[in-house]
């Protein structure tokens, strides 16, 4: 997997989007809507996905981050890459 | 027998969840297989697990991974185990293998151990007829991933005693597990009824009546399945799968078990689910 530095909202929101599609089997998915609460994944997916965050954008998790809220959704995804790389969301 | 260590035997997907549900709940683990990349690959994965763990369970214990290493021994050599309380086979579903396995088994444990066969559908009687202690062998058929399901389903073989039942709830009780007791069929009750539904949904997908993803969802959203028929063998590998149709096939001589084309196909392939990359779906790199 090519590793790369957090980029622009739109390019880690792309990324993200494009790793919670392949995973759901091509399924689209709301921005804002709650990947756990509504049973679209389990929760191996979250290990999953925290696993191809760290890869990709590399960031380093600690155990403060380990909630979630912090993976709920595509918003909440790209906004946690976005913290843990030192920028805000616009 | 207080249970202090114990030895995991097969260390691929199911038996990193093992390890790490094991090592979690503060049990020491001698891990075998039959490779190093094997058990490097095992030991990445369960220390992966119990960093994250708490992203998924507020109730997993938290322990470091300097205590994880420490609950851990890894190794090629299965005389290593010997020094274990209790041990679970998790070797590949093939009686041969298994067979090997367990004869090997026989040799280097202590009398009074006993044996925990996680077989998905082999008959937990014609395992324990290869050791010399057919009381002290039981089943444990654990769900993937092991370390977050709360419940197991345990075979009682033929000559399994009640003092091996109740050493075995004494440790699944330490890893919070319930058990739900059945007695010894191949397949037993989940993977004889499961692997049914998995393989009746491979012929529909081959007969194009709709398509992988169409069959899932049927299942949850008309049945409240939290997975459907197909991406649930992709997790457990169509190998697997495969492997356990033709154990039943053989069992029962039913022609209701014969395995579907395609999936033999995907097999054949190199499409093996989940741990590939591909099987009745594509998944990304992780």
């Amino acid at each position: 997997m090519t590793q790369v530095q957090a980029r622009d909202e739109a390019g880690i929101k792309d990324a993200v989007r494009r790793f919670i599609a392949t995973s759901m089997n091509g399924a689209h998915v709301d921005d804002d809507a709650n990947l756990f609460e509504s049973g679209i994944v389990n929760s191996l997916f979250a290990i999953q996905l925290m696993t191809f965050i760290e890869k990709t954008f590399a960031i380093e998790v600690e155990a403060d981050d380990l909630d979630i809220e912090n993976l709920k959704s595509l918003n909440a995804t790209t906004a946690f890459v976005l913290r843990k790389s030192g920028q805000r969301p616009q | 027998m207080e249970l202090k260590q114990v030895g995991v035997l097969g260390a691929g997907n199911i038996g990193s969840g093992v390890v790490t549900d094991l090592v979690l709940h503060g049990l020491s683990v001698v891990a075998v297989d039959i490779s190093d990349e094997i058990l490097q690959r095992a030991q990445h994965d369960v220390l992966n697990n119990i960093r994250l763990a708490p992203l998924v369970s507020k109730t997993l214990p938290r322990i470091t991974k300097e205590e994880a290493v420490a609950r851990m021994v890894l190794t090629t050599d299965l005389r290593d185990v010997a020094p274990c309380d209790f041990v679970i086979e998790n070797v590949t579903e093939d009686w041969d293998i298994k067979k090997r396995v367990y004869e090997n088994l026989e040799r280097v444990m202590r009398p009074e151990v006993c044996f925990g066969a996680n077989t998905s559908c082999l008959s937990i009687t014609k395992i324990a007829g290869a050791t010399k202690r057919p009381a002290k062998v039981v089943g444990m058929h654990l769900m993937n991933p092991v370390w977050l399901k709360p419940t197991v389903e345990v075979i009682r073989g033929v000559h399994t005693s009640d003092q091996t039942i109740d050493t075995l709830l004494q440790l699944l009780s330490r890893l919070d597990k319930e058990a739900i007791v059945v007695e010894d069929m191949p397949g037993f009750v989940s993977n004889r009824i499961s692997h049914l539904f998995m393989n009746e949904a491979a012929f529909v997908l081959q007969d194009q009546v709709s398509t992988a993803e169409k069959i899932d969802a049927i299942f949850k959203k008309c049945f409240g399945h939290k997975m459907g028929p197909l991406e649930t063998a992709d997790l457990i590998g169509l190998d697997t799968v495969m492997r356990s149709l033709d154990v039943l096939y053989e069992s029962f001589q039913d022609p209701k078990y014969r395995c579907c084309p395609l999936l033999r196909r995907l097999v054949d392939a190199g499409h093996l689910g989940r741990k590939t990359g591909k099987g009745f779906y594509v998944y990304p790199e992780v």
